[in-house]
């Protein structure tokens, strides 16, 4: 339970937000912002901690997405079952994608844009299935009561996406101190030591697939209870895909916290840039990209790994000094 | 569909794109396969590359085909100068970070061009761009005929380099064995650059190749980038020959699943194989053994 | 490698954390401290990057010219000038959502933009949460305006209307030149409006008495379109019918030119390219005959043709983003002035019951029912003279159609 005091103590202060904050302007920043870092924090159990590189977790959103808005619009289903659905047939994707490209032993590179093949296939069907409502997208009926999981009040989003977030990172604090996550993190940093250690490579791999897909699937689900719309490019773009990887790896991969770090300053360095750069179209673009390679050029562990860093060269200083008196 | 009065000219057609989608990925795998990372710039380099060739045309008066000899030494130059000076340093070496930094370089290059020209989509007009020869069964526009021959000088230009001269063998002494490269006394950091100066030569030449029929926009090479990763993947990453018949194979795989399933739903038929190819042999067609 | 264990403490954590949320809330407090002082704020809202850029700086600068003449005649009656504040939805849904948030914030009267369907769905939406009217320029899915928000309003036409009419014009065009036309071939982008609009025509073209060959959908952005041409040259339809954005629209006329492939009539509708200065300019030869079933403006307005020229003289070209813009724009200042305020529901109520005719659209005075402007309705234009004319309506037509296209 102690590990776990951290989180609990983060989530709270967040949670107190929009008690504090009035503005829907920052309430919206924020959903967004937790939204991505949901995704990323599902990348980051495949990535982070298993250090396999996936370029497409937008399949996962995406599949969570449709799933949720298909049964919700075209069947009628409640929309509560229905984003469990989308959880669940995320994860189930997970399982297939792994068990397919685990098997025949696909690393690195090629894993990952095995992944980003899969991805596009999914957006290429997606854009042509009648049921997806194919280049039309699906859109959901605006249906304001907590029953649709729909509110009226920002802050109602706000608390959900928030225990959405705070139940994964409650999951990537378990698994880091679970022997799964010994044998994960073994396996990201050999695999073939690991292998002849005795570790299930390809069964590790597989279940850290299948609980990350379910966690970027759970904020394709809400993506869509939040903006009621869904479409090929949309659900299962690059976009999503990038921001997964990006917001980890800035963040600090392999860290509880790293995706939801990575997330508020690079949705925050997006903002920020526009007040900087202002109305000229790009202009605002190119100053979020500019800082994002100064970023990664003085944060190659992600910002974690630099507060981290910074707090052991800190802690060695203080050292030397007492040492000499 | 079966007739061959349309599947021969789809087949034609495919080779005639794949001969394009080759050019873009010859670079692509160069980089790759030396300095490990996928450049999420590349599709920027090439949007790059085309606004270069448009303002060759427009400003300087220089056919593509002419342009193509200024311009592959100065994107070899550009792209040196990029990987020595900005992605080497900021990536201390860890892949992905490099990665992370060509994609926010793509974002800076996509941006850049969208500040410097606007979107407005642009083109050329030059005499032979509707010029078609004959065939009998099927029309060939002469440009796409010209980058069909071009891509295999282009390779086979490569290969020279790689095999015989003194940076080829570097470059493929690093790409095997980086830390043993550099105790032999070879500049690593150098043939980092000199790879990605390459690869970025190959898309400038590729856009000359691609300008009197396509057209130019902040955007465009984005609609290239998928399909090189996959042609370089397909490939083998590294392999230029790979690069080469990946790019045709893909091409004309994209003609035929596009012929009967659609041209929206066909584009499927380039992941399906990639995915297949993978699931069989994890290097790729003409990739090392991991 | 211990690097990698970093094992996380509370304070170091909430550190970052404050840090990321401070900055958040302070970068995202947006713009109350731009120009106060009585003024009508309006956010105009476009996607000026990403791949829907071209469209959405057309569609900004169609919106601020008209702000410009409105403030440059003194602004608003009552209200003063309107202080525009300029939004760049970056060509997504949740991109023009974080706009909408900014503008309500910084309390702006109405909104006008969005361009594309998909962001519009979701910025109408956003704003309806703070009753915020909102006058949505080109998105035609007609799902828009089908949801019951009170504070969508649509000026120009959805593709029910735009299919519906199409055909029906096409049909008369057929009619009129002894109907030379049976078969047809589709081809359509496939997201959002192609695919929409793909599947109206094909449930009316039978209707007509036309029989659809085959229709083919393609992606944005499609490479090369020769296969597509080598499909319509096997089953050589009379009639063409694309519904595409601009650069694939040029591909496609440009590859069919190469195959040699002319069908008896090219009859776009809201074809990317096909009623577009721009492309009659650069590819004349390709653009030859070209129907298309588009927004256009009224070209009987003096105000129409001035601000051609205006456009025109900046070095742009006057493409419908432009006018329709320029248009809503227009309206939002009428209703302004006929609320007398810019208290949002008053304002709501006024372009409820707008009968506005000072646009420069050929829609007669406007008429929202469930938020969709009555009079709205795409014209057709033909590329005669390396120029675009207008076919029909009758009523302010300036040639008389082609058709079919001489050998």
């Amino acid at each position: 339970m102690r590990a776990l005091a951290p989180i609990a103590a983060v989530v709270m202060a967040l949670a107190a937000v929009p008690l504090l904050v009035n503005s829907n302007v920052v309430l919206n920043f924020l959903v967004v912002t937790l939204m991505i870092a949901l995704a990323g924090q599902g990348w980051n159990i495949l990535g982070g901690y298993g250090g396999q590189y996936s370029f497409g977790h937008a399949a996962f959103f995406g599949t969570g997405a449709y799933v949720n808005a298909i049964l919700q619009v075209r069947y009628g289903v409640n929309a509560w079952p229905g984003f469990a659905a989308g959880i669940a047939v995320g994860a189930a994707l997970g399982g297939i994608i792994g068990v397919l490209t685990f098997r025949s032993g696909l690393r690195g590179s090629y894993f990952a844009l095995v992944t980003l093949a899969f991805a596009e296939v999914l957006r290429i069907v997606a854009s042509v299935a009648p049921i997806t409502g194919a280049g039309v997208g699906t859109l959901m009926k605006l249906d304001l009561r907590a029953q649709a999981m729909q509110f009226q009040s920002r802050a109602a989003f706000y608390w959900l996406i928030l225990a959405l977030v705070a139940a994964s990172l409650v999951i990537a604090r378990l698994i880091e101190r679970s022997r799964f996550g010994v044998w994960l993190i073994a396996v990201r940093e050999n695999e073939d030591a690991a292998k002849a250690l005795g570790v299930n490579a390809a069964h590790v791999k597989l279940g850290a697939m299948v609980v990350s897909a379910a966690i970027t699937a759970a904020a394709g689900c809400f993506y869509v209870q939040y903006f009621l719309f869904i479409d090929s490019g949309i659900a299962y773009g690059t976009r999503i895909s990038i921001e997964a990887l990006l917001t980890p790896i800035i963040g600090g991969a392999g860290t509880v916290f790293g995706p939801l770090v990575g997330a508020l300053v690079v949705q925050a360095l997006g903002e920020g840039a526009k007040l900087v750069a202002g109305d000229a179209p790009g202009l605002s673009l190119i100053v979020y990209g500019c800082i994002l390679v100064l970023v990664i050029a003085f944060a190659p562990h992600g910002l974690i790994g630099l507060i981290d860093g910074a707090r052991r060269r800190l802690s060695r200083v203080a050292k030397l000094g007492a040492a000499h008196g | 569909m079966l007739s061959p009065a349309i599947l021969i000219p789809a087949i034609i057609n495919g080779l005639l794109t794949g001969a394009v989608y080759a050019l873009v990925s010859l670079g692509l795998t160069l980089i790759y396969g030396v300095l490990h990372i996928i450049n999420f710039a590349h599709g920027a380099m090439l949007s790059a590359a085309l606004f270069a060739a448009f303002f060759a045309f427009r400003l300087l008066g220089l056919d593509p085909y002419v342009a193509v000899f200024l311009l592959a030494p100065v994107f070899f130059g550009l792209g040196y100068a990029l990987q020595r000076f900005v992605i080497g340093p900021a990536s201390h070496g860890d892949d992905r970070n490099m990665l992370l930094v060509t994609l926010g370089i793509a974002v800076i290059i996509e941006n850049a061009l969208l500040y410097a020209f606007r979107a407005d989509t642009r083109t050329i007009e030059v005499p032979y761009a509707y010029q078609t020869i004959d065939f009998g069964f099927t029309f060939l526009a002469v440009p796409r005929l010209v980058g069909f021959v071009s891509v295999f000088g282009v390779a086979l230009a490569l290969w020279l380099l790689m095999s015989f001269t003194d940076i080829g063998r570097a470059i493929r002494a690093v790409a095997k064995e980086k830390l043993g490269a550099e105790l032999a006394g070879i500049d690593v950091a150098h043939i980092y650059a000199m790879t990605f100066g390459l690869g970025t030569a190959c898309v400038a030449i590729a856009a000359c190749l691609l300008i009197p029929t396509y057209y130019v926009n902040p955007t465009v090479g984005n609609a290239f980038v998928l399909v090189a990763f996959t042609i370089v993947v397909l490939g083998g990453m590294g392999s230029v020959p790979g690069a080469l018949i990946g790019g045709l194979l893909i091409g004309v795989v994209e003609s035929l699943s596009g012929l009967f399933l659609g041209e929206s739903l066909g584009q499927i038929g380039i992941f399906l194989i990639f995915i297949a190819v993978l699931l069989v042999r994890p290097t790729g067609l003409f990739g090392a053994r991991a | 490698m211990s690097d990698h264990k970093i094992a996380l403490n509370r304070r170091r954590f909430l550190a970052t954390t404050a840090l990321g949320a401070a900055a958040a809330g302070s970068v995202a407090m947006p713009s109350v401290l731009r120009a106060q002082g009585a003024s009508a704020k309006l956010g105009i809202l476009h996607p000026v990057t990403g791949a829907l850029a071209y469209s959405g700086q057309q569609g900004r600068l169609g919106a601020t010219m008209a702000v410009e003449e409105i403030n440059a005649a003194g602004g608003i009656k009552g209200l003063g000038k309107i202080d525009a504040m300029l939004g760049d939805a970056q060509s997504t849904p949740d991109g023009g959502v974080a706009e909408v948030e900014k503008m309500n914030s910084a309390g702006v009267a109405g909104i006008v933009g969005g361009y594309a369907s998909n962001i519009c769905l979701a910025t109408t939406q956003a704003a309806a949460r703070y009753n915020l009217p909102y006058v949505v320029d080109v998105g035609v899915a007609d799902s828009i305006v089908t949801r019951g928000l009170k504070n969508t309003f649509r000026f120009g036409p959805g593709f029910g209307v735009i299919a519906k009419t199409a055909l029906a014009n096409l049909a008369a065009i057929n009619d009129a030149a002894g109907k030379p036309a049976k078969t047809v071939m589709i081809v359509h982008e496939d997201s959002l409006f192609g695919s929409g609009l793909a599947k109206l025509l094909n449930a009316q073209l039978p209707q007509h008495g036309f029989q659809v060959l085959e229709t083919i959908a393609h992606p944005t952005p499609t490479r090369d379109f020769n296969n597509v041409v080598l499909k319509i040259k096997a089953q050589n339809p009379d009639l063409v019918i694309p519904a595409d954005y601009y650069n694939e629209y040029v591909l496609l006329a440009r590859t069919m030119l190469q195959q040699h492939v002319k069908p008896k009539g090219i009859y776009s509708v809201l074809g990317g390219a096909a009623s577009s200065y721009k492309f009659v300019k650069e590819f004349p030869e390709a653009a030859k005959y070209i129907m298309d079933c588009n927004h256009w403006f009224d070209p009987r307005s003096a105000k129409a043709q001035e601000l051609k020229k205006k456009v025109e003289g900046k070095g742009q070209f006057f493409t419908y983003e432009v006018y329709l813009n320029y248009s809503c724009v227009h309206l939002m200042a009428d209703a302004l002035q006929r609320a007398g305020s810019a208290d949002r529901a008053k304002l709501t109520d006024a372009l409820a019951s707008s009968t506005f005719s000072g646009h420069i659209m050929p829609y007669g005075p406007t008429k929202f029912v469930n938020g969709q402007n009555q009079g709205a309705a795409p014209a057709n234009t033909q590329v005669l003279d390396n120029d675009i004319k207008v076919i029909l309506p009758a009523a302010f037509a300036n040639a008389k159609p082609v058709f079919p296209i001489p050998a």
